[in-house]
């Protein structure tokens, strides 16, 4: 046991715990700890929720065994702490694949229940919660208990309840069948925002994704390279249609400086995307690391913002809402504010208590968290979501105020009822819990 | 917790009635901190800067001084009872003394060397156990470039200040790996309470500038400034200035 200090992804902001590692087998043994007990996964939430100030950790990435797959029915039985990436490599060449995947393979099993993740897909397959069978709950008093969907109240409340219910031990998950590793991907270039939002909504394909341009002032603000794509029954390689195995090929030095990403390199980049970029819808056989994980190519690529890190805002605001889109674009170009990965989807319908998507858009960017008045940047952004009926995406966050939750997310009530029941003595906590009051200090 | 921009959301200002120390408290309860801890001697004066406060955050007032030697350890611990954890402690605390102490009552220096030195020495090193327990936490340390070399005028109150400052940063040299970190400011003449009987010095500053620029190194992460900026450099030179030059010009 060893005292480590902890960040997120955006490694801004950190405190310090004591790690465990947990093992493959039995449940972990809990202690009584005057700060509480937290499980972490890969470290892929971007702010404090896989932290716990003073407490315990415990780390659940060795516990990550693949227990069984029922290849005809594709349902799978894995230990929370496999990563997507494991469990890709071993279901794949099967013809199998996740039904819901973000835009990273490099979370684990566990995180994509306690953050209740969503994809490019999300209109038509829903988020993570509609494929998982069941799950086995470390519980509070030490109990185990296998949670399935008609367990309603503590399903809703672990999927997309930030680690705070319990831990998750091991899941079953139900995969979706492909019969190659190529997806048929159509891109093109929209002038402005509205066509860009159109362009989104009207697209009947499967999965859709627009990487926007935040850094104009002129009515192109809001253009954007807009992906969509279909999994593909042909492949390019004929003999292995369903080869699939990816390999990090960069690593970037630790130590970079701080500085490197600021609004002339954002401007660069955006330019240089944008200029790379078909004019005219062009239609390409992608393969799906290519599609799904294009920064997972690149490993630690959050280091490339130097020591102060960087935070994502990431909202979502329901249909008939576009007007709110484009002001908090609007907010980001006039605050001139350097901005990197911004990213816009649709979402569909919802559904749980904590869980981020609605029916409408999300939009979420990056920057760096040393970029002055960042904090009332982003303050203005919240108010302007929270009239819009919206919220922000707690797996990305690190700087909401607490009294905005309740606001945002309005079964918050329901969710501390069906955690003070499972939990009494409040030993699950988290730094993210801490800040925004959704468990003991 | 403190945000992953930096920003607060439980304040302690020890010297609760500082200018100073009052003015970066206000800024960042106007960055979202929503618990003010005022912690100070005079309860009339603290009661007064509760209500400037305004009532964006709760603001708790309580009784704290540096000289008196009972642990200061219970001042934190009754703290901490009352708000929680500790994200952020602002040391405001320091007495200037009277001019020329070479003509003083040793007790009058005594007494400097106790409100600038010793006493919020000892707090802080409680509030660093504390964080260190909590595992979060930060911790600014008002010092001053009258301890960087210390001159006749002040010579009391600059080598409590020199003392200070060493204590900050071998602090945040200790604390490093635990969550915890230290920002040492360093202000040059700032016009507040404490040096309104004197006439401006070169550089002279305010206490809104003095808070805005602490709250920037706190966004940035910083541990050591000065401010204004400039007397950064004035200090560089002045610390290697031949000792016979530096008394005629610190005169
Ligand atoms: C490049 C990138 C792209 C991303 N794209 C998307 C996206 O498209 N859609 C999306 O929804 N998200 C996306 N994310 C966010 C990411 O999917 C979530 O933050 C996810 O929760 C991370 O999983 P993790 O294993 O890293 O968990 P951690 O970050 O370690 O932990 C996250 C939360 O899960 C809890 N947790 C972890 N393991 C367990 C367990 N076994 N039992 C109970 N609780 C547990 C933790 O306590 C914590 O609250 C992206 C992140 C990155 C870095
Ligand atoms: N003003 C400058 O030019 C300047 C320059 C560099 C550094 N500084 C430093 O900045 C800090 C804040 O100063 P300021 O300018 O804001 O002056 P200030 O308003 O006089 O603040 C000093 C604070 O210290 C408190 N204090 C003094 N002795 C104490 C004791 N024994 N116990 C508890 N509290 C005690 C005072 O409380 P009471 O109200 O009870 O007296 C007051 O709150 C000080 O550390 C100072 O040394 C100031």
């Amino acid at each position: 046991m060893t005292v480590t200090t902890l960040s997120g992804w955006g490694r801004a902001g950190s405190s310090a715990a004591q790690v465990v590692a947990v093992p493959p087998g039995s449940p972990p043994r809990l202690v009584d700890h005057p700060r509480g007990t937290l499980a972490r996964g890969m470290a892929r939430s971007y702010g404090d929720a896989a932290r716990n100030a003073g407490g315990v950790v415990l780390d659940m990435t060795g516990r990550a065994r693949l227990h069984s797959f029922d290849d005809t029915l594709g349902h799978l039985r894995v230990d929370a702490g496999a990563t997507l990436d494991e469990v890709l490599r071993a279901v794949v060449p099967h013809g199998w694949f996740l039904p819901v995947t973000p835009g990273t393979s490099m979370i684990t099993v566990g995180g994509a229940i306690a953050a209740d993740v969503h994809g490019k897909n999300h209109v038509a397959a829903g988020s993570f919660r509609g494929h998982v069978r069941g799950f086995s709950l470390l519980l509070a008093d030490g109990s185990t208990r296998w949670v399935t969907p008609d367990d309603r109240e503590v399903f809703a409340a672990t999927l997309g309840g930030m680690g705070l219910t319990g831990i998750v031990l091991d899941a079953e998950i139900a995969l979706r069948r492909i019969t190659t590793t190529w997806l048929r991907a159509t891109t093109r270039t929209t002038d402005d925002l509205d066509a860009t939002l159109s362009a989104l909504d009207t697209s009947r394909a499967e999965y859709r994704i627009a990487t926007l341009d935040l850094m104009r002032t002129d009515r192109r603000l809001g253009r954007a390279i807009v992906e969509t794509a279909e999994h593909a029954d042909e492949s390019p390689d004929a003999e292995r249609p369903l080869a699939y195995d990816p390999a990090p090929h960069l690593t970037v030095p630790a130590g970079m400086p701080g500085g490197l990403l600021n609004r002339v390199s954002a401007r660069a980049v955006t330019r240089l995307w944008f200029a790379r970029a078909p004019r005219r819808p062009r239609q390409d056989l992608v393969d799906m690391a290519g599609f799904f994980y294009p920064l997972d190519a690149i490993a630690d690529w959050n280091r490339l913002y130097g020591p102060r890190g960087f935070v994502q805002y990431q909202f979502a605001v329901p249909v008939g809402q576009e007007e709110t889109v484009r002001r908090v674009a609007e907010r980001f170009a006039t605050a001139r504010c350097p901005t990197f990965v911004v990213v816009l989807k649709r979402l569909g319908p919802g559904g749980g208590m904590l869980s981020f998507p609605i029916d409408g858009w999300t939009m979420a960017v990056d920057i760096p968290a040393g970029v002055a008045e960042l904090s009332s940047l982003l303050d203005g952004c919240d108010e302007l979501v929270c009239r819009a009926g919206g919220r922000v995406y707690l797996a990305k966050d690190g700087r909401l105020r607490a009294e905005r939750v309740p606001v945002m997310y309005s079964e918050l009530d329901r969710w501390q009822q069906t955690r003070d029941r499972l939990d009494p003595h409040g030993r699950w906590r988290s730094d993210l819990g801490r800040r925004l009051g959704l468990c003991r200090s | 917790m403190n945000d992953a921009l930096g920003m607060p959301a439980t304040v302690v200002l020890l010297g609760g009635t500082s200018d100073i120390g009052l003015a970066i408290v206000g800024r960042l309860v106007a960055a979202g901190a929503s618990t003010v801890v005022l912690a100070g001697r005079d309860r009339a004066g603290l009661d007064a800067a509760a209500g400037r406060l305004g009532s964006a955050a709760k603001i708790v007032v309580m009784p704290y001084d540096a000289r008196s030697d009972t642990a200061h350890a219970s001042v934190v611990e009754g703290i901490t009872e009352q708000v929680g954890d500790l994200d952020l402690v602002i040391c405001a605390v320091g007495m200037l003394g009277e001019k020329d102490p070479i003509t003083q009552d040793p007790r009058r220096a005594t007494e400097v060397m106790h409100a600038t030195y010793v006493g919020p020495a000892s707090t802080l090193l409680a509030v660093a156990q504390r964080m260190r327990r909590q595992g979060h936490g930060r911790i600014v340390v008002l010092s001053s470039v009258a301890g960087e070399r210390v001159r006749a005028s002040n010579f009391v109150y600059g080598s409590a200040k020199a003392g200070l400052d060493g204590f900050a940063q071998g602090l945040g040299d200790a604390l490093a790996g635990t969550g915890v970190d230290v920002l040492v400011v360093r202000p040059g003449f700032v016009r507040t309470r404490m040096t309104a009987h004197l006439e401006d010095g070169p550089f002279a500053t305010t206490p809104e500038h003095v808070a805005s620029a602490t709250v920037r190194a706190l966004e940035r992460g910083d541990d050591l400034i000065w401010v204004p900026g400039v007397v950064r450099w004035v200090m560089a030179v002045l610390r290697h200035l031949p000792r016979a030059l530096f008394r005629r010009v610190s005169a």
